[in-house]
């Protein structure tokens, strides 16, 4: 653990560099990007989840006034295919075209294009296309896919079975034989909508052999290559922009077929084209999240330790293989289902499954959420079984402090942690012990009052090159940073992150600025361009842009700060260790008053007149990092709820969590993380589900069925935090991006149970709407009488 | 977005507004947009002409007449009703009901005259126009015409309204002494529509006995709709928690409960007991205040 010398800037409540131009409305997002002569894309999309496409007819949507081109997939093959990033064993690969050429396999499949002068030319002309379509069978439960007989989704695949993925510890057989307890438990963690405040939106140019494209996406790095590939330009010809972005909680983790195509027709066209996603649209054609089913079992004694865990999942991955699908349900999902309890035999068995539905993928979390639900349900089975204060028999399970670095039973090797102070904290915020008082209290209102813990450990920092490797992911899991510094003193960072939200702006200006002894209002983050980059970003998911690009950030400004020592050193006359780098100032120890102002510095560095001996002149420093592990932030989330007795209507009254995301760079903007991902998580406990009729039509189909929680839902939270550094990274940090949403969903499930827990209701399967509590109540007093 | 071409106009007068839909084809009229915009853009209505009533100021104020009569313009947003200290003191239901329609942007451009011209069986204000017995006063080709609330409406999105009819303003009757009213919703957690919405107006007697009871129910089925069991119930007793509860059971008798995503349709009757319920406690509370 080597953390900043003297840290200024680092872990302090800076304000986001980001708002004042959000705020007032100076941000350009992709949308607002408008050029001369530009036409605009419309796609026609298959109204049936299953159908094979007979014939197409555009002759009457060519005469529509305004319109430059009808296309259908044979005309757009040029595009190529849509990538994979992930490949895991015995994992059987789609194909996947940006325009389905001979049948429809969800409803929202592409199935033929248009480009208008105007908007509206190009919807005119989209209703005006005849597509004679065969419905085909449909399939939309993941389990009923994989049973013989059922339709399939992809002929040539022979079967819906999309990959089946083993992995085992321990000896399973025997922990389940020397149970005294066995609790075992359906867990539905049902599909999500990602619901970014922006959708999606594409623009691009075709100009002297370059093109230029903007997109809504987290990885302009991968767009940019996907789409020199595909499109058979050189990489140095194809600039990806990703301007500012709004939200994207992994639905903007893909290259979509729409990049390719508007990308395709600019080039083709010779005119700038833009597409932008209508909210409805995005419902069908953005991807989908979580839908997993579990059978979880636990084996424990009757004192409350665990001897072991089976789970089988089957999880529902929808009609196509997406960029990071193949990873979501298995790397980022089997391994940290142990979670933070020392759990000696694991035996997990998860299958994915195509089906006529939405293609599913990464979803805030991603993989963590589905994990810490059904862990931290079984827990909560297991302590109404044994009688025991599910606090107590969390503690008891915990791995204790003094175990780390910790090889799980899956497999993986946690860092650091302390996980018992943060359930101390988070149960004295929630004032446990008083709540039995509240519980009797709404009794007598008639209400039910629950409370529920969920503690959680999930993985951030993505990845160690090698370790991508060895677990199928196609690409390094390194970031890189370059830090300019001009000849003025004007500072640059340029990161290969892509915030959409995440306040990079900020955070990176306060790590360079401790190591450059300068303030972060001196430095300017640049990111989401791939012409200025400091060469291939990764990008922003996963919770991974401050433990592996924020630490090549420190790590670049760290070499700048060196050659800034010793060019001082040799104005100063000096020796560079006796030289300091502070305030803006760069002097000789003890002599602060004969100092050299960091612009005389850079200024030397660029008249390059009077230099050490054989330094290059300029000052600037490109480093990409790999990380040698992830990292394992943990922390206890507990909510209170309250239930109306008449109506079944959930409210949570009271919510408090303790995180331990290791050393915070700005605790206002991890709160900002936390405020939005449990507000999320709580989202899909009580409102949130991506409903399919038999039929593979949508029901949930906009924002009228389908509610995103907002602030009006959830109560002020009471947050605090532990830290518990890493020795992953220098900065010791972890990552906070998704523990929100991880930590809450689990929380408010295992409250709205508790809270009925009273009538005998052992598990109810989310949403937790009012009408399905309704009706677990009427059934428990029908049980009773 | 909206793709089929439309003319617009805006004038001045209610008459002429009444003339202009005459005079176009497909015409519409638009008030607040909040039904009718949504609608364009999906396509579902697709009108050669736009109306709009924006520009008639009469068609915006409340006023209280010589005997005691509340006219409400049918123009009033939702936020002007909620806010309005007439109608506060006077017609509460009708003021938390306009209180609870949709969100603030909603309130702020949404109109009493758009909510029940477009029948919406969700919609707030149909329940407490039901309840206090008022008159939607319209202006058409012939000239104006009065329709009890209890003849208007038909069926989803069904009214009495006759072509080219215009509301112009829903006119409420002065209460009698001891009257209380509330409206008590169930709001769907997504779309802000209530799945139930219950107004209660109550009238006692000198001696505190139910002298009279109405109770207009929205949200539950095919059109918003007077709850009679329930006010027959409810009228004679002395309001007591028995006789709450025995009336509110009724308030769900007969009717064909819609069923969707957020609430089935046993699931909704059973909603409309519980919130008749709470609406006659609070207009009886409000009734002996």
């Amino acid at each position: 653990m080597t953390a900043t010398a003297n840290p200024t800037y680092i872990g302090e409540r800076v304000a986001r560099k980001e708002d004042p131009r959000l705020i007032t409305g100076e941000g350009t997002f992709t949308d607002d990007v408008v050029l001369q002569g530009m036409a605009y894309l419309t796609l026609v999309r298959s109204p049936h989840a299953h159908a094979r496409i007979r014939r197409i007819d555009t002759a009457a949507a060519k005469k529509e006034p305004g319109v430059v081109a009808v296309l259908t997939g044979k005309d757009l093959e040029a595009t190529g295919m849509l990538p994979v990033f992930i490949t895991v064993p015995s994992m059987s690969g789609s194909k996947h075209m940006p325009i389905a050429t001979d049948k429809a396999r969800y409803a929202g499949d592409a199935v033929a294009a248009v480009v208008a002068d105007s908007r509206d030319a190009a919807k005119r002309a989209a209703d005006l296309i005849a597509v004679d379509y065969e419905p085909l069978p449909v399939v939309v439960d993941a389990s009923k896919a994989l049973e013989p007989g059922a339709p399939i989704v992809h002929e040539e695949l022979g079967s819906n079975l999309m990959f089946t993925y083993p992995v085992k510890g321990g000896d399973i057989d025997k922990a389940f034989k020397d149970a005294e307890v066995k609790v075992s438990q359906r867990i539905v963690n049902q599909r999500l909508i990602p619901n970014a405040m922006e959708p999606r939106a594409v623009t691009a140019k075709f100009e002297a052999g370059e093109l230029t494209l903007w997109s809504t996406t987290q990885i302009p790095h991968f767009v940019q290559l996907i789409v020199a590939l595909n499109l058979g330009l050189g990489q140095n010809k194809v600039r990806v922009i990703a301007p500012e972005v709004g939200g994207g909680f992994g639905s903007k983790l893909q290259v979509y077929a729409e990049e390719l195509l508007v990308g395709h027709l600019a080039r083709t066209l010779r005119r700038p084209v833009k597409w932008t996603e209508e909210r409805r649209e995005g419902y069908l054609a953005t991807i989908h999240g979580r839908d997993h089913v579990s059978d979880v079992e636990l084996a424990a004694k009757k004192d409350g330790t665990i001897l072991g865990l089976r789970v089988r999942t089957v999880a529902n991955v929808g009609a196509y293989l997406q960029a990071f699908a193949p990873g979501i349900p298995t790397i980022l999902h089997v391994f940290i289902v142990p979670g933070p309890y020392r759990i000696p035999a694991f035996d997990y068995e998860m299958r994915g499954a195509y089906t006529n539905t939405t293609p599913v993928d990464a979803y805030r979390g991603a993989g963590r959420p589905e994990a810490a639900l059904l862990t931290e349900r079984i827990m909560d089975r297991l302590a109404d079984e044994i009688g025991m204060d599910p606090a107590e028999l969390r503690r008891k399970n915990f791995i204790p402090a003094d175990a780390f670095p910790f090889n799980t039973i899956s497999g993986l090797t946690y860092d650091s942690g302390d996980y018992a102070p943060a359930l101390d904290r988070a149960l004295a915020m929630a004032d446990y012990k008083g709540f039995e008082k509240r519980r009797a209290e709404a009794k007598a209102r008639g209400n039910y009052r629950g409370i529920g813990i969920s503690s959680y450990v999930e993985i951030c920092g993505l990845a160690p090159s090698k370790a991508n490797a060895a677990l199928g992911v196609g690409w390094g899991g390194y970031e890189s940073a370059r830090i300019r510094v001009h000849a003025t003193g004007a500072v640059q960072v340029f990161t290969g992150t892509s915030p959409h939200g995440q306040s990079h702006e900020t955070s990176w200006a306060q790590i360079a600025a401790d190591a450059l002894g300068i303030s972060p209002n001196d430095i300017e983050v640049r990111h989401g361009d791939t012409s200025e980059s400091p060469g291939m970003g990764v990008g922003t998911f996963g919770s991974r842009s401050l433990a592996v690009g924020g630490i090549a950030v420190h790590k670049a400004a760290e070499k700048v700060r060196e050659k800034v020592v010793q060019i001082g050193a040799h104005l100063l006359e000096a020796s560079p260790a006796d030289v300091v780098v502070e305030g803006g100032k760069v002097f000789v120890k003890g002599v602060p008053e004969k100092a050299k102002n960091f612009g005389d510095i850079s200024m030397a560095a660029y008249l390059a007149n009077n230099l050490p001996e054989g330094m290059e002149p300029g000052l600037e420093a490109t480093v990409y990092y790999d990380p040698p592990n992830f990292t394992f932030p943990f922390g206890t989330h507990i909510a209170e709820v309250e239930i109306d007795g008449e109506t079944g209507a959930v409210q949570i009254v009271r919510y408090s969590a303790c995180d331990d995301c290791g050393r915070q760079i700005n605790p206002m903007i991890v709160e900002g993380q936390l405020h939005g991902g449990i507000t999320q998580g709580i989202g899909q406990a009580l409102y949130e589900a991506a409903v399919y009729d038999n039929d593979g039509q949508l029901l949930s189909g906009s924002m009228m069925e389908y509610h995103v929680p907002s602030a009006e839902d959830v109560p002020a939270f009471e947050l605090d935090s532990t830290v518990t550094l890493t020795n992953t990274n220098p900065l010791g940090v972890k990552g906070i991006g998704e523990a929100g949403t991880i930590g809450s969903t689990p929380a408010a499930a295992n409250a709205v149970i508790d809270a009925l827990s009273p009538l005998g209701i052992k598990h109810i399967d989310m949403p937790l709407t009012s009408e399905k509590i309704w009706r677990a109540i009427r059934a428990a007093g029908e049980g009773r009488r | 977005m909206i793709t089929h071409p439309f003319t617009y106009q805006a004038p001045s007068t209610i008459e002429e507004a009444v003339r202009e839909l005459g005079r176009n084809g497909e015409a519409k009229v638009i008030a607040g947009g909040h039904s009718l915009l949504p609608l364009m853009k999906l396509g579902l209505a697709q009108p050669e002409a736009l109306i709009d009533l924006r520009r008639i100021a009469s068609l915006r104020e409340i006023r209280t007449e010589d005997d005691g009569t509340i006219a409400v313009g049918a123009l009033t947003t939702h936020r002007d009703i909620a806010a309005d200290p007439t109608v506060r003191a006077k017609l509460p239901a009708l003021a938390e009901a306009a209180g609870a329609v949709g969100d603030l942007q909603v309130r702020a451009r949404g109109t009493i005259g758009g909510s029940l011209a477009h029948a919406d069986p969700a919609a707030d204000e149909p329940a407490p126009t039901l309840a206090y017995g008022a008159t939607i006063r319209a202006i058409g080709p012939k000239g104006r015409r009065d329709i009890k609330v209890g003849d208007y409406f038909k069926g989803t999105f069904e009214t009495a309204l006759a072509e080219n009819e215009i509301i112009a303003e829903i006119r409420f009757p002065a209460a009698a002494a001891r009257t209380g009213s509330a409206y008590a919703k169930f709001a769907h957690p997504a779309s802000g529509f209530a799945i139930t919405g219950v107004a209660a107006v109550v009238t006692l007697t000198s001696e505190g006995i139910v002298e009279r009871a109405a109770i207009g129910v929205t949200g539950a089925a095919a059109a918003a709709y007077r709850a009679t069991a329930a006010e027959k119930a409810l009228a004679g007793t002395n309001g007591n928690a028995k006789a709450i509860a025995a009336a509110a059971a009724k308030a769900a008798d007969g009717i064909t409960a819609l069923s969707d995503l957020a609430a089935s349709s046993d699931y909704r009757k059973h909603l409309v007991t519980v919130f008749a319920k709470r609406a006659i406690e609070r207009a009886l509370s409000r009734a002996k205040a």
